[in-house]
């Protein structure tokens, strides 16, 4: 599988330290499961699908020591359909189960698979409290923008003034962007990418399997059953070129047919999307994407190029990408520090106690 | 000083001793203190302390009293006793909270150092009840303890607020005296505790040992009191509260079955204890997680189990109604979880510090769906241990989420324990599956998930990292053996009915119940389970004490219940069912059992009284022999037996 250059250097700790190697180069098919996959005609989730099967060879790690926790929703259905180890939890509750497995198990690639409401509604302080931790595992979230498995009411990242079954008159709520979400929460690494798009796809698979800590990706996933053509804009060759704003680490950020579009930095702390030919110093007014930076607003800033009605623009890419001990690796130190300086604890003695006394 | 007076030793069979004082006064400190010195001597006890939920109640207030109670003795007993003997008073509000608690001719020891006519005022007092009379029915010793208290820790130099702050050390250094307790450890202690702070340190120790000496050389008590070391089992023993000796059981259970631990936990009273013990032992491969809420808590324990560990977590009663679902999803996963409910009086948030036991039908029911799992209940602060092993045990080798019940009363209260030998525990087999387990149609050996061990009904395990026994689980039905989703009738009807099944099972390995009925010829068992086994037992004694004949058995096992507990309450005439909630294990057994069992029900947020449970016993013993309601005296002899009448040494 090739894959698009996201300009990121190795040199992090391995996401995937720790997790044996297989014994042999692996292929797709090891990956396909026995179960007839069952989500609508010309559902994203396939996709995504076939492009993680393709890109988990790639890890060269044994697949038994894959571990896939996912929550409620279409999209949720997704670990029935690999031949790993699978949980298929209760709604919105999948980072919480991953982050007790991933620390019981520092041997594991524990990725969770989400979806928008699943994660940003019902689970939404599960999501939270997962990326400020940074706990070692993979959060896949599949923004469609809609409850699918529902049956089409309105998501917390609907466009406002949506029509659905629950909406009759438009929704009234302001979504939330999951991207600036995660940022506020202080994630480690956070990208975008796109259903149909599986070089880049898998090139983000790849980087957030690496990244040790949380790694957070939205993927646009369209649901031509309750929310069709929502993301036509950046998928549709006539209009993507304007519409995805391309995040190269070490790139100066520039888009648009023939690359007349470019982000400049624009007033405090934000940045802004402009004619080229309307700036200064042409080219050299862009920003140059820089995915290390430590503070979170300049990630933040890029979030917020998207659009939160109907989608028209958005960044695709890695936003984000900064060290932190991840929470698991930390909580295990302890242990270790704590058996080396007190020695492996001994029952008897532990419920014995110091103040005792007997009875002959 | 030299004593005119000399001292004269009463021997007493046992005492019930209650510190009170505000928040910020350090009872539960004096109260751990003399609990500790009492244990080292060897007399058996039993503690309850009682504290507001409010960290620090405006101070002087009457809801700010804080108080610790224990009864000690020179023979086995089962509760911290219904009504002090001795009650000191830090200050006029913990007199006026405390005072109907004491029975007339009880001592009662003040601190006279805030009986101003402002504060007596502030907390309803028109008068000094020290100067009035009111007190006459006491022995009351007016001292000015802080007064005396500064005096004695002068050479350090501390402020006034800082010095008065020894005073409880002062007053427990009295006591000491008072109770001829050994008073090393109290001093070891103080040393360790304030090793950073010297002059703190100094203050504590010089307070205490003034307070004793006080005793001593001042001519205010003329009498002390000895209470012999009690006659125990041979055996080394400690003392231990409910939650320490929870969290203690944790770790021997997931030993014994060779399982790392993780608990996940979101603090809440009473249970936070549990976490911080836990949050300890790390040396032992105990992993705490403090998670966001309580449904995370035990969302990463179940993860932790998924992945071959010892999930656990621990909570009272609102954080219970968060886990419900992930606990369903633990029955249809089919793997091992501990839920430890340290119950509290509910509903919502209730009264936090208070007992109750009125979650059992919670975690009996209190999730969708048929969704049947094991309930286990402590009896004793000390069983607390026992029953988490025992949790372990029916966890890991049938897969199943168990339930654990304790209550504030366990959870803070303390009794001396018989130390167990490690060996002596079970050891416990997670028989994880390693291997293929099946062959399929084409005959290539496969892993079937849900395959059953035809004894226990318990499905195989095999977890994450085990080659070629990949699979996928999940909250949707599974079909028979695969595990594979399946919306099929009949195989959801066997699935549900297989579930219960396991769990029904599980009544073949435990112990069948135990009824105390010394000759046999009681027409009336009362039954119990959790807490009031203390209590209950306490009315026992005194109902036999004044002749009565009556059963008693306690339930350690709700669910399921001990296979003989049919036949057990079929025998007798009648069985009387004393509960801390309004009769919901009488619900139960009415239900399978179809015996109208009698409820008797006080949901006050304290312990049931051994006297208001003996006059309860005698009552029903003598209707159900047919006394008439105005002839019968049994319930009102055994409830007013008085304090020296060894009731509770009956047996
Ligand atoms: C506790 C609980 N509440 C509600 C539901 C019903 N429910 C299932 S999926 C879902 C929304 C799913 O939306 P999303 O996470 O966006 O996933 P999608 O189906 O769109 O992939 C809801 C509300 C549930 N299963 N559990
Ligand atoms: S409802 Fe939408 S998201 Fe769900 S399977 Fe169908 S197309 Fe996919
Ligand atoms: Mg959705």
């Amino acid at each position: 599988m090739s894959t698009v250059d996201l300009g990121l250097p190795g040199g992090l700790p391995s996401g995937l330290q720790g997790v044996p190697a297989a014994d042999a180069p692996q292929n797709r098919k090891e990956y396909v499961s026995d179960q007839e996959v069952r989500w609508c005609p010309g559902c994203g989730d396939y996709a995504v699908l076939a492009a993680f099967q393709g890109f988990l060879p790639e890890l060269g790690i044994k697949r038994e020591n894959i571990a896939m926790v996912s929550g409620i929703g279409c999209s949720s259905r997704f670990p029935y359909y690999l031949s790993t180890y699978g949980m298929h939890s209760i709604h919105g509750r999948a980072p919480a189960i991953a982050t007790g497995l991933a620390t019981a198990r520092p041997d594991l690639s524990v990725w969770v698979v989400t979806g928008d409401g699943d994660a940003l509604s019902i689970g939404g302080n599960h999501l939270i409290h997962t990326l400020r931790r940074n706990v070692n595992l993979k959060i896949l979230l599949f923004n469609n923008r809609i409850y699918g498995l529902t049956k089409g009411q309105y998501s917390p990242t609907s466009e406002p003034g949506k029509v659905t079954k629950s909406t009759p008159m438009g929704s009234v709520d302001t979504p939330f962007n999951p991207v600036s979400l995660a940022l506020g929460a202080e994630a480690t690494f956070v990208a975008r990418t796109i259903d149909s798009d599986r070089k880049h796809l898998t090139s983000v698979l790849k980087a957030a399997a690496e990244h040790r800590g949380t790694s957070f990706v939205e993927i646009y996933q369209n649901c031509p059953i309750f929310n069709d053509n929502a993301f036509d804009a950046i998928k549709d060759p006539e209009t993507r070129d304007d519409a995805i704003i391309p995040l190269v680490h070490g790139a100066p950020i520039r888009f648009g047919t023939d690359g007349h579009l470019g982000v400049v930095r624009d007033g405090f702390a934000s940045l802004a999307v402009r004619e080229i030919a309307d700036l200064p110093g042409g080219e050299a007014d862009l920003v140059i994407h820089d995915a290390h930076t430590p503070d979170p607003a300049y990630a933040f800033a890029l979030s917020r190029l998207t659009d939160s009605g109907i989608l028209h623009q958005a960044p695709i890419g890695i936003f984000r990408s900064v060290d932190r001990p991840a929470y698991d690796d930390l909580v295990r130190q302890q242990i270790t520090t704590a058996t080396e300086s007190q020695g492996a604890g001994d029952l008897q003695s532990l419920i014995t106690g110091a103040d005792t006394w007997t009875v002959a | 000083m030299i004593r005119t007076v000399t001292i004269e030793v009463k021997q007493l069979d046992r005492v019930v001793i209650r510190f009170a004082g505000d928040s910020g006064d350090g009872m539960q400190l004096t109260g751990d203190r003399f609990t500790a010195e009492t244990a080292s001597f060897g007399n058996d006890l039993s503690t309850l302390p009682n504290f507001p939920a409010e960290i620090r109640a405006p101070a002087g207030t009457l809801p700010g009293v804080s108080s610790f109670q224990l009864h000690f003795a020179d023979h086995d007993i089962l509760t911290p006793g219904d009504a002090p003997d001795v009650l000191i008073a830090m200050n006029p509000a913990a007199l006026k909270a405390n005072l109907e608690d004491v029975p007339r001719g009880a001592t009662v020891i003040v601190d006279t150092s805030d009986f101003t006519p402002r504060n007596l005022k502030r907390i309803g007092y028109d008068e000094n009840p020290l100067e009035n009379g009111e007190l006459e029915a006491y022995h009351v010793v007016a001292l000015n303890l802080t007064g005396m208290t500064v005096e004695s820790v002068k050479e350090f130099g501390l402020s006034r607020k800082d010095a008065s702050r020894a005073k409880n050390m002062y007053a427990l250094g009295l006591v000491s005296w008072l109770f001829q307790r050994p008073v090393d450890s109290t001093i070891t202690f103080l040393q360790t505790k304030f090793a950073g702070k010297p002059d703190i340190r100094d203050a504590n120790i010089a307070a205490f040992r003034a307070g004793y000496n006080f005793g001593e050389t001042a001519e205010e008590f003329s009498v002390r009191y000895e209470v012999k070391p009690a006659v125990m089992p041979t055996g080394t023993y400690r003392n231990i509260s409910g939650n320490l000796a929870l969290a203690y059981g944790l770790v021997a259970g997931a030993q014994r079955a060779g399982l790392a631990m993780v608990l996940g936990a979101y603090p809440i009273t009473p249970a936070s204890d549990v976490l911080h013990e836990l949050s300890k032992l790390k040396r032992f491969n105990v992993t705490t997680i403090q998670a966001e809420d309580e449904i995370a808590g035990v969302g990463a324990a179940l993860g932790a189990s998924f992945g071959g560990a010892l999930g656990v977590t621990t909570s009272s009663g609102p954080g219970i109604s968060l886990k419900s679902e992930t606990i369903g999803l633990g029955v249809m996963l089919e793997l091992p979880l501990i839920v430890c409910d340290i119950q509290r009086a509910g509903p919502s948030t209730g009264m936090p510090t208070k007992t109750e036991q009125a979650d059992l039908l919670q975690v009996m029911f209190g999730r969708n769906g048929e969704a049947p799992l094991p309930v286990l209940a402590a009896q004793s602060p000390a069983d607390c241990f026992a029953i988490a092993v025992e949790a372990t045990r029916i966890a890991v080798t049938y897969r199943t989420p168990v339930i654990v019940l304790s209550d504030g009363y366990l959870a803070n209260g303390s009794e001396p324990w018989q130390i167990p030998s490690v060996d002596s525990l079970p050891t416990i087999d997670p028989n994880f599956t390693v291997e293929p387990n099946a062959t399929d149609a084409q005959g290539k050996a496969t892993y079937l998930p849900y395959l059953r061990d035809p004894e226990t009904l318990a499905r195989a395990w095999a977890i994450p990292g085990t080659a070629g026994l990949d699979h996928r689980i999940g909250g949707l039905e599974k079909e028979d053996k695969t595990g594979n989703i399946s919306y099929d009738p009949a195989n959801h009807d066997l699935m549900i009915r297989t579930r219960q099944a396991k769990i029904d099972g599980i009544a073949r390995t435990i112990e069948p119940l135990h009824v105390d009925d010394p000759d046999g010829t009681a027409k009336v068992l009362v039954l119990g389970w959790g807490s009031t086994y203390g209590p209950i037992g306490a009315g026992v004694r005194r109902v036999r004490a004044v002749g009565g004949k009556i059963a008693q058995a306690h339930l350690r096992h709700l669910n399921p219940f001990p296979a003989n507990l049919g036949d057990v309450l079929r025998s007798y005439d009648k069985v009387l069912v004393p509960e801390m909630n309004l009769g919901q294990l009488a619900m139960l057994l009415r239900a399978k059992y179809l015996i109208d069992v009698v409820s008797y029900a006080q949901v006050r947020g304290m312990p049931l009284g051994a006297a208001e449970l003996a006059e309860v016993i005698g009552n029903l013993v003598e209707e159900t022999a047919g006394i008439d309601d105005d002839a019968r005296q049994l319930g009102t002899a055994a409830a007013n037996l008085t304090h020296w009448d060894h009731l509770e040494g009956a047996r």
